[in-house]
Order: C-alpha cells, then sequence, then structure tokens
C-alpha cells in the first residue's frame, strides 16, 4: 500500500522546484530521487547520523526525518547549495584541513557548519562541538572537523599550491580527490543509480538458526503488479560458496534450505522500484523451523558443529611458539597473569553498502562501493558462474570500510539480479540490514601471563585467546594468525608461546576490522605490563623502553631486522609529554575528591600486508600521445588517502610535479590489481609498485632522450622538454606510436613484498615491513558515576617516512577515535543495537584533543622508507584508556567497552578487595 | 489506499480522528525511525498544519505548552527558573537537527522509558490536556504513561498541550542525564529536581523525578517529604538514603545493569538537587 502522490513546490537553494510526490516521503529521498541532490547523503534513515542534514528555513533538520508535505512552500538548503559557483570559505578550510576523509558525512557537516557560523563567525571549540554534536564521523576522529571550522575566517589562501617536482614525499597537498567530497557531488554507492533500475528486497533470516522452506513464489510475484522474479539458492548459477581466503568460502550468496544467522540472505524479489518498496518482508512466503544455536564460544564448544568439516566449531588456529615460555616464566622474579574479554564490534561507516548492477554486453558490470575490486569481481564470477573477465567491478566513492568492505556483500544479489533480468538493478542496504548481516569485530576471550625479571625484562609470556568468527569465516583465519605473531607487542619476548582459535557460532560473522585481533590481543598484553611494572616499581613508560624491540633482536616469530624498528624512538618521543601528564595528573588528584585523574600508555606494532603469503600490487603509469600522464591507481581510496599518497611517491619517483597526473581509478577492465585496501598495505606495497612504476617510466623517457639519470623531465602539452644542465630537448609525443592503452610511454611494475612463511611453529619472516607506535590517555574518571572524561591523547607513530603528514595525521586521529569507541562504549549485541542510537559510537564531543608526533625511522623496503599506518594507530589506544583508568582508580576494567556500569562495578570490586 | 489527512484547525483533526484510527505525525522523528524501511500500513494524520497548537502561553494559573512546541521553540522561550530542568533536558533529546522538529507533545505521547522531558515535566507537576469531538479531559502526565509505549491517550483523543501550574514554577531546577557518550545519547539514567526555597535558606518544597529507571518514569514522594526542612545547601546531599529509591525497577541492559542504575540514579539525583539549590548551571550530562 503506498499514499497517492501529490503535488508539492518548495525552493531548494534558492531555486524553485515542483515535484509529485507521497505527502509522507521522506525529504531526503524526494531530494536525492526526485531532484537529483544526490549530497544529501541517507546513513540511517533514523536521524541517528546527521549525514541527511539540510537547512529548512535556515533550521536544521535530519531531512530523513521530514515528511515532504512539511516543506511546502520552505526554503531547504543542502550541500549543493553552499559553494554559490565557486568554493566557499567553509568548504576550502575542509579541504585544507584534511577534514574530509571519505567524505559521506561531509555534507552534513558542511550544512551544519555553515548554519553555525552564520550566528557565529568566530565560534570556540565548545560551540563548534555543540552545533555538529548531531553529525557522526568514522574516520576523521573529528580534530580536524574543529580546526577547519574554527579557522574559516583565517587568511589561509583557499586552494594551498600542489607540490613541485621533487618535492611532493612529505608534502601536505590538500586530497587530490577532495574538492568533490566538499562539493558534495562525490558519487558513492548509492549516488548513482540507472533511472529504469529495478529495485531489490532481500528476504533475510530473523532467526539465529533455522530451517526453511519457501511457499508459492510464482504467486507471491504473480499477484503484485510491478514484481519481476524471486532468486533463491537453486538459481545461483555458480559456486554458492564465497570467502576472502579461498580455502575457506563458506558462506552461501543465498542460504540453502537453512540459516546459520540472524540477517542472513536467503531470497531476493526482484521488481520496479514502487512496487519493492510497497513490500513487507513479512508477507513472504516462506516457513521458518528454529533450530538450537550457541552465541558465545562457551555454548559453541558444547554445540554441533556449524559446519561439517570442522569440529568443535573451531574454524581456524594460529600459534606462535619460540623458546621455553613455560620455564622462563616460572623462573621469572614477577609475572602477572589476567584475562579480558571484548564484545561484538561494528564498522559502522556511515555509508551502508550500496551498488547497481547491469550487463554490457554479456560482461556483467557491478558499480558499488568496495575495498577490494579485484577479489569482489573472482568471487562474484565464481557465484554467478561466469568467466571472470566477464564480470567488471567499478568501485564508486567508498564512505568508509575499515575491513567490512572488503567481504562480498550486495554484489552477488544485484549481480545475480542483473544477469537474470537483463535489466539494471539497485539497492543500497538499510542502516539495519547493513550492521546485521556484514562482518564485525571477532569479540575475544583471552588470558595471558608475563613475567619479568628482577631488571625489569620480560622473560616469557603465553597467550591463549578464543575469538568468535560467527557463522561463517570470513577474515577469520587471518585473526587466528595474526594475533599469536602480534601479542607480545613491540616488545622482546624471548620465550614465547601464544594460541588464537577461530571459532564459529550463530553470531554475526567476525571478519576484518581494523587491526584483525591484534587490538584485543593488546589489551591483554599492555594490562598486563602495567601490572608488572607496579610490582617491579618502575615507571611504565621506562618499562616499556627497557623491554622494547631494537634492532637486531629477533621477534617472537625469529624474525631479525638489522634496522627500521621504531618502536623505542615513539617511547623516548613521549617521554616529556609522559612526565608533563604525570605532574598534571597527580597535581589534579591532591585536591580532587570524586574526580580522578589518570594517565596510561600502550604501544603497538603492526606487520604491512599478508601474513607470510604473497600480496602484490600492480601500478601501471603512461603517458598519451597527447601528453597526459595518466596513473592507474588501483589502491581504492576508503577515505585514507591513497589517491593523493601514491601520486605522490610516484611524482617524486618519475620526477615531475604532482599537478601533471590524471587518475584512474580501480575499475577492473583497465587498472591492474593493486590488492585490497587492507592490512595497512597501500602507502606501502601500492606505493612501492607506484615508486617502482615511477621510476621506470623516468628510466624509459631518458633512455629514449638519451640523457644521463640526472636529467629533468617536463609536461607541455604533446611534448615532453628534457633538460640536462644546460641542454634540453623537446620530444613531441604526438609523432610516437601508441599502444592499446593509448601511451606512446608506459611502464607497469609489480611489487610483492619479501616474505617467509611461517612454520609449524609460527617461526619465519612474516612481513617485510612493520609499524610502530605507542600512546599516552589522560583521563577523568567520576567515581561514583563510573564515566569517563578524556582529556588529551599524545599519540607518537613511527610512519618510516610520511609521504603526507597531514593524511597521517588524519589517519592517528580517526583510529584513536575508533580506539576510543572499542574502549569506553563500543558493544554490538546481535539482535539488540541494530541501528545507531543503542549502537554508539564516539560524536564530536566524545574525542579530546590529540597531539600527533610523526617519527620518521625509515625503512630500508618501503617506498621513500614509508611504512603503513592505518590499523597500528587503533591499537593502543583502548589498552593505554584501561591503563589510565586504572592509574586513577586503582580498578582494571576486564571486560570491553568500558561502561560507566562496568566501570563503577570494578571500581566498587576494588574497594571491597581493600 | 492507506489514508493521508493534513487539517487546517484542530476541530478539523477531532472530526477526523472521531472517525477513525490515525496515526499522528508530527516533528517526524519517532514516526519515521519506527516506520523504518517498511510500507506505510496505517493511516496518517499529519498535525503540521495546525498552527494552534504551536505557542507557548501563559493563563491565570499555568504555563501551558502546545502541542507542536518543539524543543527548540522551549529553549529560545523566556521562562522562569524552574523550567531550567525542562530545558537543560530539551537540549539532550538527540540533536539540534531533532530539537528542531521534535514535540514536546511527541515525547510524552511516545512513551519511551527514557524519554529525556518526562522527569522535567514530572518534576514541574504538569499535566496534559486531550481533546476528542467529545470533550476534552486532563490527566496528571504521571496517569497519562501507562507504561513502556502506552498511555492513556484514546484513538479518538489529540494531546494538545502541555500544562505547568504556575503554582509549581516558584522554585528553582536541576536535571544530569547520564549517558555513554556525549551527544545524540540515550539515557542510562537521567534525574530532575525541583525545589522552593524559605528565606532562612530550608527548603520548602520539593519534587524529584528519575527517568530510564523504571517503565515509566517515577516521582519520589518518600524523598521529597524527607526534604521539606533540608537546609538548600551541599549537605541536602546527605538527605538521600536509598530506602527513598526502591520504587525503581531498572532493567539490565547494555547501557548498563540494574544495581548500576540504581546506585547512579541516587548520585544523580543529589546532583540534580544540588543544582536547583545552587541556582546554577552546572554540567547536564554526565558521559
Amino acid at each position: 500500500m503506498m499514499l497517492a502522490k501529490t503535488p508539492l513546490t518548495f525552493i531548494v537553494n534558492d531555486r524553485p522546484v515542483a515535484v509529485e510526490v507521497p505527502p509522507t516521503a521522506r525529504l531526503s529521498a524526494v531530494l536525492r530521487d526526485q531532484l537529483g541532490l544526490k549530497g544529501t547523503k541517507v546513513g540511517c534513515d533514523a536521524g541517528d547520523c546527521g549525514a541527511c542534514t539540510v537547512a529548512i528555513d535556515g533550521e536544521l533538520a535530519c531531512a530523513c526525518l521530514v515528511p515532504a508535505a512539511s516543506v511546502e512552500g520552505a526554503e531547504v538548503r543542502t550541500v549543493e547549495g553552499l559553494a554559490n559557483g565557486a568554493v566557499s570559505a567553509l568548504q576550502a578550510s575542509f579541504l585544507r584541513h584534511g577534514a574530509a576523509q571519505c567524505g559521506i558525512c561531509t555534507p552534513g557537516f558542511l550544512v551544519a557548519a555553515a548554519r553555525l557560523l552564520e550566528d557565529n563567525p568566530r565560534p570556540k571549540e565548545q560551540e563548534v562541538r555543540d552545533a555538529l554534536g548531531g553529525v557522526l564521523c568514522r574516520c576523521t576522529g573529528y580534530r580536524k572537523i574543529i580546526a577547519a571550522v574554527m579557522d574559516v575566517g583565517s587568511n589561509a589562501p583557499t586552494a594551498p599550491e600542489l607540490p613541485k617536482a621533487g618535492k611532493a614525499v612529505g608534502s601536505s597537498p590538500s586530497r587530490l580527490d577532495g574538492l568533490p567530497k566538499v562539493l558534495g557531488s562525490d558519487r558513492f554507492g548509492a549516488d548513482s543509480f540507472p533511472k529504469d533500475a529495478l529495485s531489490l528486497l532481500v528476504i533475510r533470516s530473523p532467526h539465529w538458526h533455522a530451517g526453511f522452506t519457501f511457499g508459492d513464489l510464482d504467486a507471491f510475484v504473480a499477484n503484485r503488479p510491478g514484481l519481476v522474479a524471486v532468486y533463491t539458492a537453486s538459481d545461483i548459477p555458480g559456486v554458492n560458496a564465497f570467502g576472502v581466503i579461498p580455502p575457506f568460502a563458506d558462506q552461501p550468496a543465498l542460504a540453502e534450505g537453512y540459516a546459520r544467522f540472524r540477517g542472513e540472505a536467503v531470497a531476493i524479489v526482484v521488481g520496479e522500484k514502487d512496487a519493492v518498496e510497497a513490500l513487507d518482508p513479512s508477507d513472504f512466503p516462506i516457513k521458518w523451523d528454529e533450530r538450537e544455536h550457541a552465541l558465545t564460544v562457551a555454548e559453541s564448544k558444547a554445540a554441533a558443529p556449524l559446519h561439517a568439516a570442522r569440529p568443535d566449531n573451531v574454524m581456524a588456529q594460529g600459534k606462535v611458539r619460540r623458546g621455553d615460555a613455560d620455564a622462563a616464566i616460572a623462573a621469572s622474579h614477577v609475572t602477572a597473569s589476567g584475562s579480558i574479554e571484548t564484545s561484538y564490534v561494528e564498522h559502522a561507516y556511515i555509508e551502508p553498502e550500496a551498488g547497481c548492477a547491469w550487463m554490457d554486453g554479456d560482461t556483467l558490470v557491478i558499480q558499488a562501493c568496495t575495498q577490494a575490486p579485484v577479489m569482489d569481481r573472482d568471487d562474484t564470477a565464481r557465484i554467478l558462474g561466469l568467466p571472470v573477465e566477464k564480470v567488471r567491478i567499478l568501485p564508486t566513492a567508498t564512505g568508509g570500510g575499515f575491513g567490512s568492505k572488503l567481504d562480498l556483500s550486495l554484489q552477488p544479489l544485484i549481480g545475480l539480479a542483473a544477469l537474470k533480468t537483463g535489466r539494471p538493478v539497485a539497492l543500497a542496504y538499510t542502516r539495519s540490514e547493513s550492521m546485521m548481516s556484514t562482518t564485525k569485530r571477532h569479540p575475544a576471550e583471552m588470558q595471558a601471563t608475563i613475567g619479568a625479571d628482577a631488571q625489569g625484562r620480560i622473560t616469557g609470556m603465553v597467550f591463549d585467546g578464543d575469538f568468535n568468527t560467527g557463522a561463517y569465516a570470513s577474515w577469520g583465519p587471518t585473526v587466528a594468525t595474526r594475533v599469536p605473531v602480534h601479542a607480545s607487542g613491540p616488545y622482546f619476548t624471548p620465550n614465547y608461546r601464544a594460541a588464537a582459535r577461530g571459532i564459529h557460532t550463530n553470531g554475526p560473522v567476525s571478519g576484518a576490522f581494523r587491526g584483525f585481533g591484534v587490538p584485543q590481543a593488546a589489551v591483554m598484553q599492555e594490562t598486563l605490563y602495567d601490572e608488572l611494572a607496579g610490582k617491579l616499581g618502575i615507571d611504565r613508560l621506562e618499562f616499556r623502553l627497557r623491554n622494547a624491540l631494537r634492532n637486531g633482536q629477533p621477534t617472537v616469530c625469529g624474525h631479525v631486522m638489522e634496522s627500521g624498528i621504531g618502536i623505542a624512538d615513539c617511547l623516548e618521543a613521549l617521554v616529556p609529554h609522559w612526565r608533563r601528564a604525570l605532574a598534571d595528573a597527580e597535581a589534579h588528584n591532591k585536591k580532587a575528591r570524586h574526580i580522578r585523574r589518570g594517565v596510561g600508555i600502550a604501544s603497538c606494532w603492526y606487520g604491512c600486508g599478508n601474513t607470510g603469503i604473497p600480496n602484490p600490487s600492480a601500478i601501471k603509469l603512461g603517458i598519451t600521445a597527447d601528453g597526459k600522464l595518466v596513473l592507474h591507481q588501483g589502491a581504492v581510496d576508503i577515505g585514507q588517502g591513497s589517491n593523493t599518497v601514491i601520486p605522490q611517491i610516484c611524482a617524486d619517483a618519475l620526477g615531475v610535479p604532482l599537478s601533471a597526473f590524471t587518475l584512474t581509478g580501480a575499475d577492473t577492465a583497465v587498472t591492474p590489481d593493486a590488492g585490497k585496501t587492507s592490512g595497512s598495505r597501500q602507502t606501502y606495497i601500492s606505493g612501492k609498485a607506484a615508486e617502482k612504476s615511477g621510476r621506470a617510466l623516468r628510466e624509459t623517457i631518458l633512455r629514449y632522450a638519451n640523457v644521463s639519470s640526472d636529467a629533468e623531465i617536463g609536461l607541455d602539452g604533446g611534448k615532453l622538454l628534457i633538460r640536462e644542465g644546460a641542454a634540453s630537448r623537446t620530444i613531441d609525443l604526438t609523432g610516437l606510436p601508441a599502444d592499446a592503452d593509448g601511451f606512446v610511454f608506459r611502464a607497469d611494475e609489480t611489487y610483492d613484498p619479501p616474505t617467509v612463511p611461517l612454520n609449524e611453529n609460527g617461526q619465519g619472516k612474516p612481513y617485510a615491513v612493520y609499524g610502530w607506535g605507542a600512546q599516552i590517555v589522560e583521563l577523568a574518571v567520576d567515581t561514583k558515576l563510573g564515566t569517563v572524561e578524556l582529556i588529551k591523547i599524545t599519540a607518537a607513530h613511527d610512519v618510516g617516512r610520511a609521504i603526507n603528514p597531514l593524511l597521517a595525521e588524519g589517519q592517528v586521529e580517526g583510529g584513536i577515535a575508533q580506539g576510543i569507541g572499542m574502549a569506553l562504549m563500543e558493544e554490538y549485541v546481535p539482535g539488540r543495537t541494530e541501528n545507531l542510537h543503542d549502537y554508539l559510537i564516539p560524536t564530536i564531543g566524545d574525542v579530546p584533543p590529540i597531539e600527533t608526533i610523526l617519527v620518521e625511522v625509515p625503512d630500508p623496503e618501503g617506498p621513500f622508507g614509508a611504512k603503513g599506518l592505518g590499523e597500528h594507530v587503533l591499537i593502543p589506544t583502548a589498552p593505554a584508556i584501561l591503563n589510565a583508568i586504572r592509574d586513577a582508580t586503582g580498578a582494571l576494567v576486564t571486560k570491553l567497552p568500558a561502561t560507566p556500569s562496568r566501570v563503577m562495578e570494578a571500581i566498587r570490586a576494588t574497594r571491597g578487595a581493600e | 489506499m492507506v489514508r493521508y489527512a493534513k487539517p487546517r484547525s484542530v476541530d478539523e483533526a477531532l472530526g477526523l480522528l472521531a472517525d477513525g484510527e490515525w496515526r499522528i505525525l508530527a516533528g517526524g522523528t519517532d514516526f519515521y525511525p519506527a516506520l523504518g524501511s517498511l510500507p506505510l500500513k496505517y493511516d496518517v494524520l499529519d498535525i503540521n498544519g495546525l498552527a494552534e497548537l504551536d505557542h507557548i502561553s501563559e493563563t491565570d494559573d499555568a504555563f501551558v505548552i502546545g502541542a507542536r512546541t518543539s524543543w527548540t521553540s522551549l529553549i529560545r522561550h523566556d521562562l522562569p527558573p524552574a523550567f531550567d530542568a525542562l530545558k537543560l533536558a530539551a537540549r539532550e533529546v538527540g540533536s539540534v537537527q531533532i530539537q528542531n522538529r521534535a514535540t514536546v507533545a511527541g515525547n510524552l505521547c511516545n512513551a519511551s522509558p527514557a524519554a529525556d522531558g518526562v522527569p522535567p515535566l514530572l518534576a514541574l507537576d504538569a499535566t496534559v490536556e486531550l481533546r476528542s469531538a467529545s470533550g476534552i479531559r486532563t490527566l496528571p502526565l504521571y496517569d497519562f504513561i501507562l507504561g513502556n509505549r502506552k498511555t492513556a491517550r484514546r484513538p479518538d483523543e489529540l494531546l494538545t498541550a502541555i500544562r505547568i501550574p504556575t503554582s509549581a514554577t516558584a522554585g528553582r531546577s536541576g536535571f544530569v542525564k547520564l549517558g555513554a557518550r556525549r551527544y545524540l545519547v540515550i539515557s542510562i539514567a537521567m534525574a530532575a529536581a525541583n525545589v522552593e526555597i524559605e528565606g532562612d535558606g530550608r527548603i520548602s518544597a520539593a519534587r524529584v523525578a528519575v527517568g530510564a529507571c523504571s517503565p515509566v518514569a517515577l516521582r519520589l514522594p518518600a524523598l521529597e517529604v524527607a526534604l521539606v526542612g533540608c537546609q538548600a545547601d551541599a549537605s541536602v546531599v546527605g538527605a538521600i538514603p536509598n530506602q527513598h529509591f526502591a520504587g525503581l525497577s531498572p532493567i539490565d541492559d547494555v547501557r548498563g545493569s540494574a544495581a548500576y542504575r540504581i546506585e547512579a540514579a541516587r548520585e544523580i539525583v543529589g546532583r540534580a538537587l544540588l543544582m536547583a539549590v545552587g541556582g546554577r548551571r552546572a554540567e547536564a550530562v554526565a558521559a
């Protein structure tokens, strides 16, 4: 049933408009679908995220909550109405400060900030927070947004100049893809659906574990005008099992006979948009037969296997052994033991999965947000029984990913419908659909014991963890592998035994989330380090510095690096901040009563790229006959900045200015595979491939020009200008033969990190490059309510070489914000928190000032010495927060998140023990 | 086909309500989240055309908040200090975007146990005016909200106004909301307090309410009695023994344990009282 459409006239961005829509249609839908104003984003349809913020007669509103009828005669302003022909000062400030990362929340922030600035051109930080508190951002950590809004009135140039030749690496140009993000014109997964596209409704299991049988599907379609078809598992032409790690591929695109988790797709209904929107899923003819389920590791160990080939529901196990950990601990001067439990964490990118698919001849084209286009292509082709060259993935701008958009979501569903119907098909997940059906961070149950000698040197460590991997494998095997490799922290640990298991349950599928289990393990290790330091009477930072891994010392995997280990440098950079923070806290606590200040510290290390298995990136680069320098930049930019950083590396390798490049994205039909955006690998691995391609192209050109390697290359229309000292030479490109890509000069280079696979004891050289870091958290605990107020976070991260310091800071701040969420508020409870008001992520009021110290200990392998950063930055935050809470109160919270309720419980338990 | 109506007068609206079941659409901030992605299956009465309900006014014996008054209108309206708690609560209803659209009355009709507006309105002795084609009735707020998402509104009735008796607006007030983050947060617990203070600095009347710790926010009458005669200063917190909280029946959920909620309720009631007796605006949010 639908409401009749009625005519409606109002003003949008100073222009009168007339539409015919149902009076209760959401204004967000009217703006996007009727008026084509796609800058207004839909993140939740519930007023929880603010991405659809518009101004109506000068007052902010979430357009998703406003009935169309309410704007009759009103003036509506959207992000498209902020620029007025030129970039506004606010938009320019967002660009200059790196306040837009993925850009999906940017329109909402801009509209809200513009409204604030009308009344208050020079707002204070608290005023900015109060004004923007209704918009969520998952990428930036908000600090650069605050800075951008406060800096609008400054005299900074609107568009800083791009760096000159040879000066790109180390400079901070604004994101090369930033302008459309601040104009609201960037196109995300849901922003370019074909007008005539069919819609799709996914029927999902409402049960944890249930068999199902379909009723009369033909009658269901026949009785509903506008519906085209229902497809189920029996319509899938290929192999109905996907997975990011092929030997573990176990997840059906549409469940066969029974569903293993709530939210699993079992059928799709395809039809005209209006007909599909009129559907109520509860009318769909399906009969459910609920089965016993297990949601926790403990329940699962006693339950029947979810997958027959995986007894005891153990999906995968990872182990690292070195020396004799038990003997070393037994002989230790002091030991610390403990256990930590963590919760499901939802990625909560502001863009729910969205995309469309159509047939181009016999090629299936899928245009969707993603982190891994080639993996999408290969798995979709397999499911649909197509050769890989008959599937083309066109990535859209991706509104955040953080690991979850590595896995397939809607690709096989829209692909199947397009293939079967021959018509374009479009689908945007609802927020709850996104939350219930896509991957999460693994809940972990961990125990560990660490020993140290009387001098405060670590003697040995034992770690054991069960990681709830949910109903399907996804990236669970990677978590099981990465955790034992990293659970020692960046410290010399001569004797070590660590195991991590991925355990199946009927919970949501746990997959990749910024750090692959390492953030959980770091909480275990770093809280025990504080306990050891306390028992030894050694300052907590000094204790870490004493044990920091040094060049020439083996890691727990026996990997010896002769240079590039930067953890001690990071810790040393924090020493003055640590002393100041401790003094501040002590001074406060002398006069404080129930508000207690505390200071905590924790470190991280993290290997970049796949663990001991191949992980290549290829970069194609060429010059066309008309003098266009085209960089096929296949490293998908989900906000982290590869569209800027990879060209910066390439520019300096080739020796041309950054402005010379034209970028082509990760279209699988034309751009080689630069691998997935995952594992903090793009700057290092794709960057290295870009460096190699840049250098190769340079060499080809210089050889052609018969000049030495010192020559300078200039591009001038259809000519190359080669200068060497006083001599110069012009190469007329238009006269040269072009290849199939239109290139007259080209380079195609691949880089694969030199690693050594791990043996049965986890010994080898799992990564070629690691990144290092440490963070200090200063906070205050209200010991009567258990609430935590963060005061400041100081983060020192060794990035080897900061290719773009501004973007690197943005990664640090964004990672810290996610660490704050994991530490203090984020707990996904399946069936209970499938929205953004019950599932809490940090708001602009929850992220304190962050001081970032970029440490540069060059890596011999990375491009220009660079190391990865994206995941590292999240790892120390949660343990540093827990350590600071303990410093403030004496109470250690052992289950994350440390909600006020849990903090209070821990304080009470500590009081009771005294 | 479902029906949609946007009447231009209250009488027209009441006529429609007399004629069948309607879902009432006001600010939309609860209507749309409840609808989600489902198709409309009920008739919708859009009251956004009723200009006569968008007002805050004073009669001889009451302040009247019209049913279409948004939280932002309330914040901007000049009101006596007894309303400070309600205004502090108003600033914590979702975000500015929500406060601009959501109505005070809608917050009551939605009847969430965690509704931000309910404790301060209970502490103001608020009543609601319900009109129907057959007449008008007034209910105390505590008799209007019956349970989680349940009210005493009959299908033919429209909540047209909230009344705060002038007699309840003599004192000062405080409000504290406890949540797990700073903005856009559903309360773990909240407390509102209104106190009247004699010339000798003693409390002559107190009204205290706690939200999110029972299916419907509750007044704490035993505590209110105990507070009378107490010195209106920091010592007031000492007058809060545990037994006065016996009426609360919080649940264990993802936001906090029941035991924690009771303990926290006691603490924030103390802080709301301090805010009220101090006559100053302290930090309204503990997050």
